[in-house]
């Protein structure tokens, strides 16, 4: 069973992270979040596994309301 | 003539019961004629059971109700008789297409492959559907409809159910052993015995049209998720025959009911969507608010809930009338069996298990369809509209968009009167999974699969052309048991036997799907239920392991 990788696994972060920033640029808020739910849904199919996608699901949670 | 099916009045006539000085006594009492209840009451009175149908009523499904009927209820309707003239009547459809805006972002067909008689679904109006169901049970002399006969109390007993019944000529009382409460989706009856349907209710409000027009859209169903000509809100649009349409035009949860089924409301919205030009008369318009709820317990005693009673859903999905015509179905065999004794009381207990199974799993599907339509804050909205977004290009996102995931039946994995699989198959035909059609030579005769089990347990025995004296004479025991099994016999394409002296009738496959579908090879052997449902499978014949998994699915092991 896969479970979700936690531990450092991009391989360029501070990259990814410029593009992810970079994706946004004159955008209006509105058009951030809706690339922002694009964005999400895009990476859960390529993630494909339930069991990973609840447990990320989950870890999104907590990081706004710890249970 | 013509029947106008939307004015049809059934006589009340008068019932010898009611002149009778004790309560008479009854088998099966169904009580409500809307379409579960009488096809409950045909297939228990054609299987040798004689049933009373009581209905408070005397006239047909009125307004704006059920439309689309499914491949499987199609298939039961079939095994009754009735089935050829629903969808001679009907327009048949496979396909839907959902737009997003003014773009089409997918279309779906749902039955993709050929091979089936019947195609996925059919819409035609509920009062057609339940109006040659009527001539259907009115033609059976051990089915009787007593109309403007309503139930107004009932108590379960030891031995059966006392009803008492008010008619135009005052009230009666009836004694049954079972009743099959199929009295719509605020069941007087549950609630004479306490009982409730819990669950969900869904704060929008959907306008619910039938126009007739001349139109040249196709028999597809079309759904749009905020159309230029409906900001913000849903539309779904569905063909009936006589040139009739079917609008649901969302209207949010504010939306006021008795403005909205105004002319001046409505009209100018159907010409939003037609064109101001548009030529179309409205027949009916109704504005209704949806819920998803069930009965904890679909057996109470001697009462049996069945269709809306028992459990309701949302329209997306088209799972209201034809989950409930697979409730009728799945009780209907087990109550005869019951009834004359030849398996225990504890069979009807399954009835709550498959069906409450089957119920959950509808509820989820309209629930899910109903919050993807009618997102429930800003965040589902985004995901939604993103979801949309992204379907026009990548077929991942066609999967998540929802605008109703069509009825299915459901597959019984978990039934306790499934025998597990001891040998290996793939594909659909697991224990618990209705059976699948697909096309035959009968006798020199093309036909088809399904048309030839049913009614009683079948064994379903693919074989490479010939047939054992062994094989043979285990077929013959088996037809003359306690609960008969009749066995089919299934030729190789290509291949045509005559059927065996001892009755048992050769069928060819004369496409060679019905081993694709049942991943069969030659010996493997197939238990079907009464209603079509595989309860267990072999890649060898076995008689006693048929007889084992005979008992199972009769409780009476
Ligand atoms: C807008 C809309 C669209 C729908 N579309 C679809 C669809 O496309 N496909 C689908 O499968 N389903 C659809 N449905 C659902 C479908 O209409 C119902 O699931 C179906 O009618 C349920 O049938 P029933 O026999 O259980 O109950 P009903 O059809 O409600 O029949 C109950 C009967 O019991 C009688 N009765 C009530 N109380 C008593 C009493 N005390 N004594 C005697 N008789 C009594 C009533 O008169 C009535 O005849 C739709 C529903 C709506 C509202």
């Amino acid at each position: 069973m896969q479970t979700l990788i936690v531990e450092p696994n991009i391989v360029r972060p501070d990259d990814f992270y410029e593009a992810l920033i970079d994706m946004h640029r004159d955008l209006t808020d509105e058009q951030s979040q809706m690339a922002n739910a694009a964005l999400i849904l895009l990476l859960a199919n390529h993630i494909g596994d339930l069991g990973v996608l609840r447990e990320a699901i989950a870890a999104a949670r907590t990081s706004v309301k710890p249970t | 003539m013509t029947t106008d099916y939307q004015k049809v009045e059934f006589p009340y006539v008068r019932s010898q019961d009611q002149d009778a000085r004790e309560p008479v006594d009854h088998p099966v009492v169904v009580v409500g004629a809307g379409p579960i209840g009488l096809t409950a009451a045909i297939d228990l009175a054609q299987q040798g059971v004689p049933v009373v149908v009581l209905d408070d009523d005397n006239k047909l499904s009125s307004g704006s109700r059920a439309i689309c009927f499914a491949k499987r209820t199609l298939e039961i309707w079939d095994r009754l008789g009735c089935g050829e003239r629903m969808v001679q009547k009907g327009v048949s459809w496979n396909v839907g297409k959902v737009y997003f805006r003014d773009e089409l972002v997918y279309s779906f067909n749902l039955l993709p492959e050929s091979g089936y008689r019947r195609p996925a679904f059919i819409n035609l109006q509920q009062y057609y559907c339940e109006g040659y169901l009527c001539e259907h049970a009115q033609a059976l002399a051990n089915l009787e409809l007593r109309w403007k006969s309503k139930v107004v109390g009932v108590e379960g007993q030891g031995d059966g159910v006392a009803l008492r019944v008010e008619t135009p000529e005052g009230p009666y009382r009836l004694h049954a052993d079972y009743v099959i409460a199929c009295d719509g989706a605020r069941s007087p009856i549950r609630g004479m015995i306490g009982q409730e349907s819990i669950g969900r209710s869904f704060r929008d409000r959907f306008l619910i049209a039938d126009v007739k027009m001349q139109a040249g859209f196709p028999p597809e169903r079309w759904f749009w998720f905020d159309p230029p000509f409906h900001r913000n809100q849903s539309v779904l649009l569905h063909r009936q025959p006589d040139d009739v349409w079917r609008i649901d035009f969302q209207l949010g949860a504010d939306a006021d009911p008795e403005e909205e089924k105004k002319p001046e409301r409505v009209i100018p919205r159907i010409q939003a969507l037609l064109g101001r030009d548009a030529q179309f008369e409205i027949e009916w318009v109704s504005v209704y608010t949806f819920s998803c709820s069930r009965m904890d317990k679909f057996r109470q005693g001697r009462i049996l809930f069945a269709g809306d009673a028992a459990h309701c859903v949302s329209p997306f999905g088209a799972r209201g009338a034809n989950s409930g015509v697979q409730d009728a179905e799945n009780l209907a065999w087990k109550l005869k069996l019951v009834l004359a004794r030849k398996a225990p009381d504890a069979l009807l207990d399954t009835y709550d298990d498959e069906r409450g199974y089957a119920a959950n799993e509808n509820i989820q599907c309209s629930t899910r369809a109903t919050d993807f339509i009618t997102p429930k804050n800003n965040v589902s909205r985004m995901f939604r509209d993103a979801t949309l977004k992204l379907s026009k290009d990548h077929a991942f996102a066609r999967r998540l968009v929802n605008s109703g995931r069509l009825s299915l039946p459901a597959t019984l994995h978990d039934s306790p009167l499934n025998t597990p699989d001891c040998d290996t198959f793939s594909g659909e035909m697991a224990p618990g999974a209705p059976a699948a059609d697909g096309p035959v030579m009968v006798r020199g005769d093309a036909g088809w699969f399904l048309a030839q089990i049913g009614g009683d347990f079948n064994g379903v025995y693919f074989s490479d052309g010939t047939l054992s004296g062994d094989i043979h004479r285990s077929f013959a025991s088996l037809s003359r048991g306690a609960i008969p099994l009749t066995a089919i016999v299934v030729a190789p394409k290509g291949i045509s036997l005559p059927d065996s002296p001892g009755g048992t009738t050769v069928v060819e496959d004369s496409e060679g799907l019905l081993r694709q579908r049942y991943d069969a090879r030659a010996g493997t052997f197939y238990l079907m239920r009464p209603d079509q449902h595989v309860c267990a499978r072999w890649r060898r014949f076995d008689v006693d392991a048929t007889r084992a998994a005979l008992a199972r699915a009769t409780c009476t092991g």
